[in-house]
C-alpha cells in the first residue's frame, strides 16, 4: 500500500486579526473562527492528486493538538483523505515534540511520502518538516513549488531566495509546501455528509511513547511596536520633494 | 562566555550579508565568542570574507565536493558534527536556513527558536508570531544547546575590519546520497538583489499584468532599487516567486519603501515594516497601506509612476 502522510494543524484563520491579550499571557482566541492552516490544505490536495494520479492508494491526514482539532480533521477527510488520525494534546506541542509524533507514525504506518506545511501561520517557526526529516534519516524537500514522483524517487522544485531550484530525492521523503504548488479545492456537500462516515482515530503522545518535552517557555506576549501614520501628499512633485528632505533619494 | 557557531550562507564565491546581520545578533549574547562555518566546495574566498566580520573570532573552513551546492541533508551532519563545543547554533532566517537550522536542532535533540528579532540575555530572546501581530519573549533551558535563526531585518550588518584566523577541517562522516542537485533557475539578472538593496520598489495586483511590472522596473532602475512583489502579484503571475514580500516571502528592512497597487494585507506589511521610510500609492484611499506608510499619495499609479521616474531623473 502506498500510503501519504499529510499534517494538519488547527489554527487562527488566516482573515483574522489576532490580538494580546491584556495582561500579556496570550492571544485572544476565544470565539475566533479556526481553520486547517493554509499550507496544510496545500499538502492535502498534493498528497489528493498524487492518488488520483494513482502514484499512492492512501492519503492520511494527522493532526496532533486540542480535541477540535477533530473539526479540521473532519473537513480534511470531506477534501478527500481517507482516514484520520487525531494525536490529542492539550498543551502546546514544540515542533521537535511533532517530529518525534510523526516519526512513531511512519513507524506504524510506513508512508512513501510525508506532506507538511512549510509553516504554520500562527507561530510562524517552520521547523517541523526539517525535524523530521532528521530523525527518520531521510531527504527533505522544503517550499516545494512542484512535485513529479518516479520510480521510487521525486524531483521538487523549491521557492529559494536565489529564485527555483530543482533537486532529486530518494523516497520514502518529507516535502514541505510552498504556496505555488497547488490551489486546494473547495469542498463539496455531500461530500461533508460522507466523510462523517470515514474513520478518525485518536490517541496520545504517551501511547506513541513519546513524552512531549518543552524546553523553551514563553514568557510574555506584547503587541508589536506601531508605525506612526504618515501624512498624505497630494501629487508625486510633493512626493518628490518630502523624500528628498529625508535624505531618501 | 556563550560559544556561538554561526552557518554561513553563500553561493560559492561571496558571502552572504545575512550572515553579518547573524553576526550582530550572536553579539548580543554576553560575552559572545563567534565561530563562522563554511561549508563549500572550495570556500577560500567566503572565509576570507567571513574572517573580516568584526566580532568573529574563528573561521572554520570544511570543503567538500559534495558542498558545492547548499543541501540540508547534507550540511546538517557536518554542522553537527562541529557543534559539539557551542552553547549556541545560529543561521539565518532565510529560506537557506530556514530549511538547514531544523534538520541541525533536530539531530542535536536540542529546540529551536525561529526569526530571532532582539536577544534579552543568554536565555530571552524575542520573536514575532501569527505574522507579527505579536512579539513573545522566549525563554530557553540555560542547560541545553539552543538552534536559532535570525530576522535579518532585526539587525544591521556587522562591520568589517576583522582579522579572525581561518581553520581548515576535513569531517570524517558519511554524507548521504539521497537527495541530489538538479539545477536552480534565478530570475534576477543584474538588479540589486530584493533582500539587501537599501531601496525596494513592489507592485500589487492593481499592476494588471506582467508587462505592466516594467514601469516599475523603469522607475526601479533611476533609483537604484530591487523590485518586490505582494503575494496577490506573484500568484497572478505578474512576478516571480522569488520576488514576493511578506510573512510567508521575503522579510526586508530597506531605507525606502516604495509600496505601488498593494492594498496593504497583514501578511505583506510584517515583511516590510522595518523599512526606515514607507510610501504608498494606490487609488484607493481606505487600503491598509495607509495606515502604516510615512507617506501616502492616492492615485491612478499608471499616472503617478511615469511622473514620479520623471521627477526623479530631473530633480537628480
Amino acid at each position: 500500500m502506498k500510503r501519504i502522510l499529510v499534517g494538519i494543524k488547527r489554527v487562527v484563520d488566516a482573515n483574522v486579526r489576532i490580538r494580546v491579550k491584556p495582561d500579556g499571557t496570550g492571544i485572544m482566541t476565544d470565539g475566533v473562527k479556526m481553520a486547517i492552516n493554509p499550507f496544510d490544505e496545500i499538502a492535502l490536495e498534493e498528497a489528493l492528486r498524487i492518488k488520483e494520479r494513482g502514484a499512492a492508494d492512501e492519503v492520511v491526514v494527522v493532526s496532533i493538538g486540542v480535541a477540535d482539532a477533530q473539526q479540521q480533521l473532519r473537513t480534511a477527510l470531506a477534501m478527500g483523505a481517507d482516514r484520520a488520525l487525531h494525536v490529542r494534546s492539550d498543551t502546546a506541542v514544540e515542533p521537535l515534540a511533532a517530529a518525534k509524533i510523526f516519526l512513531q507514525l511512519i513507524a506504524r504506518e510506513e508512508p512513501i511520502l510525508v506532506i507538511l506545511g512549510k509553516q504554520a501561520i500562527d507561530d510562524d517557526n517552520s521547523q517541523t518538516g526539517p525535524m523530521l526529516a532528521a530523525l527518520w534519516g531521510r531527504p527533505q524537500a522544503t517550499f516545494a513549488s512542484k512535485v513529479e514522483l518516479r520510480d521510487g524517487a521525486a524531483q521538487v522544485t523549491r521557492e529559494v531566495d536565489a529564485g527555483l531550484e530543482t533537486i532529486a530525492i530518494d523516497l520514502p521523503a518529507v516535502i514541505t509546501t510552498d504556496l505555488r504548488l497547488n490551489e486546494p479545492r473547495y469542498v463539496k456537500l455531500p461530500d461533508i455528509m460522507k466523510a462523517k462516515k470515514k474513520p478518525l482515530d485518536t490517541l496520545t503522545p504517551a501511547d506513541l511513547g513519546v513524552e512531549p518535552r518543552a524546553p523553551l517557555k514563553v514568557v510574555r506576549f506584547e503587541p508589536p511596536s506601531q508605525r506612526q501614520k504618515g501624512v498624505l501628499v497630494k501629487d508625486a512633485a510633493e512626493l518628490v520633494v518630502e523624500l528628498k528632505k529625508r535624505g531618501v533619494i | 562566555m556563550t560559544h556561538i557557531l554561526i552557518v554561513a550562507e553563500h553561493d560559492g564565491t561571496t558571502l552572504n550579508p545575512a550572515t553579518a546581520k547573524c553576526v550582530t545578533c550572536a553579539r548580543a549574547l554576553p560575552e559572545p565568542q563567534i565561530t563562522i562555518a563554511v561549508c563549500a566546495a572550495d570556500g577560500a574566498a567566503v572565509a576570507a570574507q567571513a574572517a573580516q566580520l568584526a566580532g568573529v573570532a574563528r573561521v572554520v573552513k570544511i570543503d567538500n565536493p559534495a558542498n558545492a551546492h547548499p543541501l540540508a541533508a547534507l550540511l546538517a551532519p557536518q554542522i553537527v558534527a562541529l557543534a559539539a563545543d557551542f552553547t549556541h547554533v545560529l543561521g539565518p532566517s532565510t529560506t537557506f536556513g530556514k530549511d538547514l537550522m531544523p534538520r541541525v536542532a533536530a539531530l542535536l535533540n536540542c529546540a529551536q527558536i525561529s526569526n530571532i528579532m532582539a536577544i534579552d540575555d543568554a536565555t530571552h530572546f524575542r520573536r514575532p508570531i501569527y505574522a507579527g501581530n505579536a512579539i513573545v519573549t522566549v525563554e530557553s533551558d540555560p542547560a541545553e544547546k539552543l538552534v536559532g535563526t535570525v530576522r535579518t531585518a532585526s539587525f544591521e550588518a556587522a562591520a568589517s575590519g576583522g582579522a579572525a584566523s581561518i581553520e581548515a577541517l576535513t569531517l570524517d562522516i558519511d554524507l548521504p546520497t539521497h537527495t541530489r542537485f538538479v539545477s536552480l533557475a534565478s530570475g534576477k539578472a543584474d538588479r540589486p538583489d530584493l533582500q539587501s538593496a537599501t531601496r525596494v520598489i513592489s507592485g500589487g495586483r492593481a499592476l494588471g499584468s506582467a508587462e505592466n511590472f516594467k514601469l516599475l522596473y523603469e522607475l526601479a532602475d533611476e533609483l537604484g532599487a530591487a523590485v518586490g512583489a505582494s503575494r496577490a502579484a506573484v500568484d497572478a503571475g505578474f512576478a516571480a516567486n522569488d520576488m514576493q514580500v511578506g510573512q510567508t516571502g521575503k522579510i526586508i528592512a530597506p531605507e525606502l519603501y516604495i509600496a505601488i497597487g498593494i492594498s496593504g494585507a497583514i501578511q505583506h506589511l510584517t515583511g516590510i515594516k522595518d523599512a526606515r521610510t514607507i510610501v504608498a500609492i494606490n487609488k484607493d484611499a481606505e487600503a491598509p497601506i495607509f495606515e502604516i506608510a510615512d507617506f501616502g499619495l492616492v492615485g491612478d499609479l499608471f499616472q503617478i509612476v511615469p511622473e514620479l521616474k520623471r521627477l526623479v531623473v530631473q530633480n537628480r
